[in-house]
């Protein structure tokens, strides 16, 4: 799926997916992509969140990145922010990590209490 | 870093946080002289001489959560190591170009890595930044541009994990053309 013509139909299904999602509610992942998380592995986070994103579906989750929040012994870190709930940070999150709180805590609402860091 | 992709990343990162609005990546490989040259030009904030001469000094920083700033430092490290290059031109108020040669024949010269993941995911994650990317190769170029995508895209937003995924596909894609057809994980055949 590489041609422009894939991309229009990409187009096609991601405004069908748009129209489909229940209002406002979102959620919002946040990788720290500071020299300290890159050389942690900060990139392949962010892909493979990005990629169980796109797998399963999940519109109503953003993910966006920001630089050192000053933790670098705990990187790579990932911020998750569900609709109305408290922010947790994850620790150590490698690709295989990341996509286990896609679908532990994104979509099942479980925190992976032993990956947290802090809860604020 | 392990990979010359994972450096522009870090610039990437920098030019975000400067606030850029626009990102020029310019790449450019010559195999047979062994040379490649990547610059990235934004259009954030900029800043003044006397921080241009200190960005390279592993102990200055302009954030506040740490007294350390490496990017630089190790990606200047990473170039002179291979006998090439890594300078930063700067005007408050008007953006940034940072420029980096590499020979890649030096034994220390890293491979350049998954370029396409790097862009792909800074897309991805910045879709409200215009990202301009071209990279060529002995005299071959492919470009990505995101203005062009968002047209195309209407009210999808570059963010949309779909749209990562074809732009992933796609510059991989690219990227590998420019490079021959080889794929990094293929023992080319003896033919």
């Amino acid at each position: 799926m590489k041609s422009l013509a894939d991309l229009e139909r990409v187009r096609l299904e991601a405004q069908e997916r748009m129209r489909l999602r229940e209002s406002g509610a979102s959620s919002k992942l946040t990788v720290a992509m500071g020299t300290c998380g890159i050389a942690a592995g900060a990139r392949d986070t962010l892909a493979a969140l990005l990629d169980e994103i796109a797998k399963r579906r999940l519109a109503h989750v953003h993910v966006v990145q920001t630089g050192c929040v000053g933790l670098c012994e705990y990187e790579p870190l990932v911020e998750v922010t569900l609709a109305g709930q408290d922010k947790v940070t994850y620790t150590y999150v490698n690709a295989e990590r990341a996509r286990q709180i896609i679908a532990r805590h994104v979509v099942n609402g479980q925190i992976i209490g032993e990956w947290v860091l802090a809860r604020s | 870093m392990e990979e010359l992709a994972l450096h522009v990343l870090d610039l990437i990162q920098n030019s975000l946080e400067a606030g850029a609005r626009h990102l020029v990546l310019t790449v450019v490989e010559d195999r047979a002289q062994g040379v490649l040259t990547v610059q990235l030009l934004d259009d954030g904030r900029g800043m003044e001489a006397a921080t241009q001469q200190r960005v390279f000094d592993p102990f200055f920083t302009s954030r506040t959560t740490r007294r350390v700033g490496l990017g630089l430092p190790l990606l200047r490290a990473t170039a002179e190591a291979t006998g090439g290059l890594a300078e930063l031109a700067s005007r408050p108020g008007e953006g940034t170009r940072v420029q980096v040669v590499v020979y890649t024949r030096h034994i220390d010269c890293p491979p350049l890595g998954d370029l396409a993941l790097t862009v792909a995911v800074s897309v991805a994650a910045n879709p409200q930044v215009e990202f301009c990317y071209t990279h060529t190769v002995d005299g071959r170029s492919m470009e990505f541009d995101t203005a062009e995508l968002r047209s195309q895209l209407a009210e999808v937003p570059l963010s949309d994990p779909a749209v990562y995924q074809w732009m992933l596909a796609f510059l991989r894609e690219e990227l590998s053309k420019l490079y021959g057809g080889a794929k990094c994980n293929e023992i080319p055949s003896r033919s």
